[in-house]
C-alpha cells in the first residue's frame, strides 16, 4: 500500500466522520464547525485527486463564504448553547434503515459496472480552464457563465429585498405590525418601503 | 477496486449521511448544511467521472464550479428566508411553520 493510498484513505475518514458529526450533533454551532472540516476535507480530496483549481474555489466560496454565512445566521436566530429540538428514536431508526438500504444498492450497483478508465493523464491547467469558460464554441462555457452572474446578481437584490426590516412608521402605519407575539402579516407593499 | 469507485464510494456515503440529516433533522438552519453536503458529494462525483473516464474534457470542472456557484447564491438567499421567518415566527424549527399549510 503506497503513501498515496494511505493518505486517500485518511482523507475519506476523515471527511465521513466530520459529516456524521454534523449531522448527529445537538448543538447548532458545533454542527456548523463540524461541516467546516467535512468541507475543508471535500478540499483536500481535491487536492489529492490533483484539481487545485476546484480545491481552491471549494476553499474560498463553501468554507469562507457558505460555512461563515450559516454561523451568521445561526448567531442571528440561536443561543449557540441551545440543543437542537429532539427527534424520536422511531424515526432517526426508519432513517437510518432508509439510508443504509439506499447506501447498499448505489454501491453495489456501481461496484459492479466496469468503467472504461482513460488511461490518458488529465490536464487540471488553470489555464486550460480559463480559456474555455471564456470560450464561445464548442466546449465553451460563456453563456452559462454570463447566465450564472445574473443569477448571483439576482439573487443577491433578492436577499436584500426578503432579509431587509421594514420600516419603524411603517410598522406603526398598519394594524397588525409584524411582531414575535402576533400572527405573522404579510406586508402589503414590501418594495415601497424600501424604495422611501 | 479501482480509484473510481473509492471516490465514489466516499461520494455515496456523504450523499447518504446528507440524505439522514434532512431526514432526522427539525430545525431549518441544519437542513440547509445536510443539503450542503449533499450538493458536495455530487461535486465529488463530477470531478471524479470527468478526471478518470474523459480527461480531454472539462465539463466535469465546470459543472462543480457552476454547482458551487449558484449554492452560494442558494445558501444566501435561504438564509434571508430564515432570517424573515425567524423575525416573524421566533423559531426556526419547522414544526412551527405551518403558514402555508391549511
Amino acid at each position: 500500500m503506497d503513501t498515496s493510498k494511505i493518505i486517500f484513505y485518511l482523507l475519506g475518514g476523515f471527511i465521513l466522520g466530520m459529516a456524521l458529526l454534523a449531522v448527529t450533533e445537538k448543538k447548532i454551532f458545533r454542527s456548523a464547525i463540524w461541516l467546516l472540516f467535512a468541507l475543508i476535507g471535500i478540499a483536500g480530496l481535491y487536492f489529492w485527486m490533483a484539481l487545485e483549481f476546484i480545491a481552491a474555489v471549494q476553499i474560498i466560496v463553501y468554507v469562507g463564504g457558505i460555512v461563515v454565512l450559516i454561523i451568521f445566521s445561526v448567531f442571528l436566530t440561536h443561543q449557540a448553547e441551545d440543543d437542537m429540538p429532539k427527534t424520536g428514536l422511531s424515526r432517526k431508526i426508519a432513517a437510518g434503515l432508509a439510508v443504509i438500504s439506499g447506501a447498499a444498492f448505489t454501491i453495489h450497483l456501481f461496484l459492479n459496472n466496469d468503467f472504461n478508465l482513460s488511461a490518458i493523464p488529465f490536464d487540471s491547467d488553470v489555464a486550460r480552464i480559463g480559456t474555455a469558460m471564456l470560450e464561445t464554441g464548442t466546449g465553451g462555457y460563456l453563456l452559462p457563465f454570463e447566465a450564472v452572474s445574473m443569477l448571483l446578481l439576482a439573487a443577491m437584490v433578492g436577499c436584500i429585498v426578503i432579509a431587509i426590516r421594514p420600516e419603524k412608521s411603517e410598522m406603526n402605519d398598519s394594524e397588525n405590525p409584524p411582531s414575535f407575539s402576533n400572527p405573522p402579516t404579510r406586508n402589503p407593499e414590501p418594495v415601497e418601503g424600501i424604495l422611501n | 477496486m479501482n480509484y473510481l469507485q473509492e471516490i465514489l464510494v466516499i461520494s455515496t456515503a456523504l450523499f447518504f449521511i446528507g440524505i439522514y440529516g434532512l431526514l432526522t433533522r427539525r430545525n431549518i438552519i441544519a437542513i440547509l448544511m445536510s443539503v450542503e453536503l449533499m450538493l458536495n458529494s455530487v461535486n465529488i462525483n463530477f470531478v471524479a467521472f470527468n478526471k478518470y473516464l474523459y480527461p480531454n474534457s472539462l465539463d466535469g470542472i465546470f459543472f462543480s464550479i457552476f454547482i458551487i456557484t449558484i449554492a452560494a447564491a442558494e445558501v444566501a438567499l435561504a438564509i434571508a428566508i430564515v432570517i424573515n421567518l425567524y423575525r416573524n415566527h421566533d423559531s426556526v424549527d419547522i414544526d412551527s411553520t405551518t403558514l402555508l399549510k391549511y
